[in-house]
């Protein structure tokens, strides 16, 4: 085959699987600008009709229908949970990744193989333990509470990636910097934490997303306007005997859009990250 | 500028000892060099006087300070790694400031130091690439400018040169010695490679199995080394080594050949004691051959089973007692294959050592 068709075709297949893969999230961002009516038409309207910002007029409290969801508290406490959860599993992780990297101690390599493991855990298994844990003291339904569980979610992830990250810095470098007068803490900080840098970047937006992501224990772990993450207000949208389509779709977008900026403008070191590339020399 | 004092120096990784109580004074200005195999606890020494490693037991001083329990920051010494360690994320100008920079130094007075390392390892050019755009040749020489930029009062080195090409080696060797004239501090160095023991030291300590074995100038160990390790060490081709035993202050060798014992052996030997009769190849050379030398010589036929033409000299190859052995031939000319060539052997410059302790027998 020349190798002219062989691209058409490839880039072919590539256009397809992806549009089948983007086809839901393509259709949630289409519905945000639409309204409720041509949305539930049917047979589908497939090329709108006429576009509108009306839904997230709505969410954000302008136009004529105002729409009871207190949105803007949802982002802050998304905000606020998921920066606060991938900071800390962000310092423990790199922390114990470097540990695993760099020290021997016993039981090394049961104790990261159990901590792997614990990711096979699905989440929503540990939901009615931690439910009942969590209210016995009295962090049900506070932002500390969501924060305590993601925070333990990432950190096995963030642990297993930067421990390949400093794996790779070669020993020698560290060792060099103390000779040049650097103590540990200024070695690491000096040269061994820029040059995995990629890979606590990659951790970080790894931990992020997930954070931002999660519906699950949220919906289990939060109730209030004080606490509830953006995932779970979604379900603000469902009456008991309807759904606001529209306006779900509109606040997906919102959801959404911060996690694609941060992926932009973490790109390089996520490929990085992705593809362990990190240090040579 | 320091000495550096080694006295009973223990390295135990868990129950495994690998260093065995070594003594070892260094005296200022000395260019010393470690040498042995491989695994014999070189890289350990040198990371103890780093302070890399910690030590088990004993007490390393450099000049007047015990620095047992200093952190490397702590002891004034810079280190070239066997793999240069540069850090990748800093230009050539940044490396080699680093250490002024940690120590809090100015901008102004960096830069200078900068420089002037630059120019005395002629690194002019580099200055603002990365490790990653230079060269292994290149490289190496950034190693040791970072390492000279703080004037250190001890300079280690880790095999620096084993990833070089040979030439590059070579050349690179004559740099550090010329590097070692120009800016006079102590250096330890640590090297698998005999040659470059011999070139570079002022004074060679060589190992085996975490003990040292001997310390002495190149001189001394090529000359008198106290046992037949030393002896297939140091020195290339290395010294021939032949098993056998006294009789009438003769050794005589398993296939009956019999050599006298040296002249200064005459008389001290009890018949029947096993020991290695050894030589080096330039003391064994077909007559006609020679180099003018006098003193007590004994004559050899040997057949050559093979010959290796160098240019101004040739090693013959022959067998003597069920050993391969060597001969050097000056001014050579062409060797026939299993032609017989009679051979002086001169024997004040031949070793006689104990079979079992393996010790030169005279010293
Ligand atoms: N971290 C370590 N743990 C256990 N044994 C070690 C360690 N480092 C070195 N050794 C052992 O110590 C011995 C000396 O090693 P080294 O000093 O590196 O030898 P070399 O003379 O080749 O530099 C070797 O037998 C090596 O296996
Ligand atoms: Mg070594």
């Amino acid at each position: 085959m020349p190798t002219r068709t062989k691209t058409v075709l490839i880039w072919l297949l590539t256009f397809t699987v992806m549009l089948i893969i983007c086809m839901p999230g393509l259709w949630i961002i289409l519905s945000a600008f639409r309204t409720n009516g041509e949305i539930l038409t049917k047979p589908a309207i497939w090329i709108p009709q006429n576009l509108t910002l009306d839904n997230f007029r709505a969410i954000f409290g302008f136009g004529e229908n105002v729409i009871g969801v207190p949105v803007s508290s949802y982002f802050r406490n998304s905000l606020v949970i998921s920066v606060t959860s991938t900071f800390l599993a962000l310092l423990i992780g790199m922390t114990g990744g470097y540990a695993f990297a760099r020290y021997q101690f016993p039981g090394k390599s049961s104790t990261f193989l159990w901590l792997m493991l614990s990711r096979t855990v699905p989440g929503i298994a540990l939901s009615l333990p931690i439910f009942i844990i969590w209210s016995r003291l009295g962090i049900i339904d506070t932002k500390f509470g969501v924060i305590l569980v993601y925070t333990a979610i990432n950190v096995p992830f963030t642990v297993w990636l930067t421990e390949g990250f400093f794996r790779q810095v070669p020993n020698d470098l560290n060792e060099a910097a103390q000779i040049d007068g650097c103590t540990r803490w200024q070695a690491f900080w000096k040269i061994e934490f820029p040059l995995a840098k990629s890979g606590i970047a990659s951790a970080g937006i790894f931990a992020f997303l997930t954070s931002w992501n999660e519906y699950a224990l949220a919906s289990q772990l939060t109730r209030s306007t004080d606490s509830k993450t953006l995932p779970v207000g979604l379900m603000d949208f469902t009456a008991q005997f309807t759904i606001d389509w529209a306006g779900m779709c509109a606040m997906a977008v919102i959801i959404i859009i911060p996690a694609l900026i941060l992926t932009f403008l973490v790109q390089k070191h996520l490929i990085a990250g992705l593809t362990f590339g990190g240090v040579k020399g | 500028m320091a000495e550096v004092k080694l006295t009973n120096v223990v390295k135990r990784y868990g129950s495994v000892e690998v260093v065995h109580g070594i003594d070892l004074e260094i005296a200022h200005n000395e260019f010393v060099v470690l040498v042995g195999p491989s695994g014999c606890g070189k890289s350990t020494t040198l990371r103890m006087i780093a302070g890399l490693e910690e030590i088990s037991d004993g007490e390393i001083k450099i000049g007047e300070t015990v620095v047992n329990n200093l952190p490397p920051r702590k002891r004034n010494i810079s280190m070239v790694f066997q793999n240069y360690a540069l850090y990748p994320h800093m230009t050539v100008s940044e490396n080699l400031g680093f250490s002024l920079k940690i120590a809090g130094k100015s901008g102004a007075e960096i830069s200078a130091a900068v420089a002037n390392a630059a120019e005395i390892l002629g690194l002019g050019d580099l200055l603002e690439r990365t490790p990653a755009e230079l060269s292994g040749g290149q490289r190496q020489r950034v190693a040791m400018g970072r390492a000279i930029v703080r004037h250190p009062d001890v300079f280690l080195f880790d095999e620096p040169l084993s990833n070089l090409d040979a030439k590059l080696r070579t050349q690179m060797r004559v740099e550090i010695k010329k590097l070692h004239q120009k800016i006079k501090t102590t250096i330890v160095y640590v090297t698998h490679d005999q040659v470059e023991a011999m070139t570079l030291a002022d004074r060679i300590v060589i190992m085996k199995d975490g003990h040292i074995v001997q310390v002495g100038t190149p001189l001394d160990v090529f000359e008198r080394p106290v046992d037949t390790f030393v002896a297939a060490f140091i020195g290339s081709p290395p010294m021939n080594l032949i098993n056998g035993h006294i009789e009438a202050d003769h050794v005589v060798f398993s296939d009956g050949n019999r050599l006298p014992v040296p002249p200064d052996f005459t008389g001290k030997l009890a018949d029947g004691r096993q020991v290695v009769f050894g030589f080096r190849a330039d003391v064994l050379m077909p007559k006609g051959h020679t180099l003018a030398e006098s003193g007590v010589v004994t004559d050899l036929d040997l057949k050559i089973d093979f010959a290796e033409p160098l240019g101004s000299e040739s090693i013959l190859l022959s067998t003597l007692g069920g050993k391969e052995i060597q001969a050097r031939m000056h001014n050579p000319r062409p060797v026939n294959e299993g032609e017989v060539l009679t051979c002086e052997l001169h024997l004040e410059k031949c070793h006689i050592f104990d079979a079992s302790s393996t010790k030169n027998l005279r010293e």
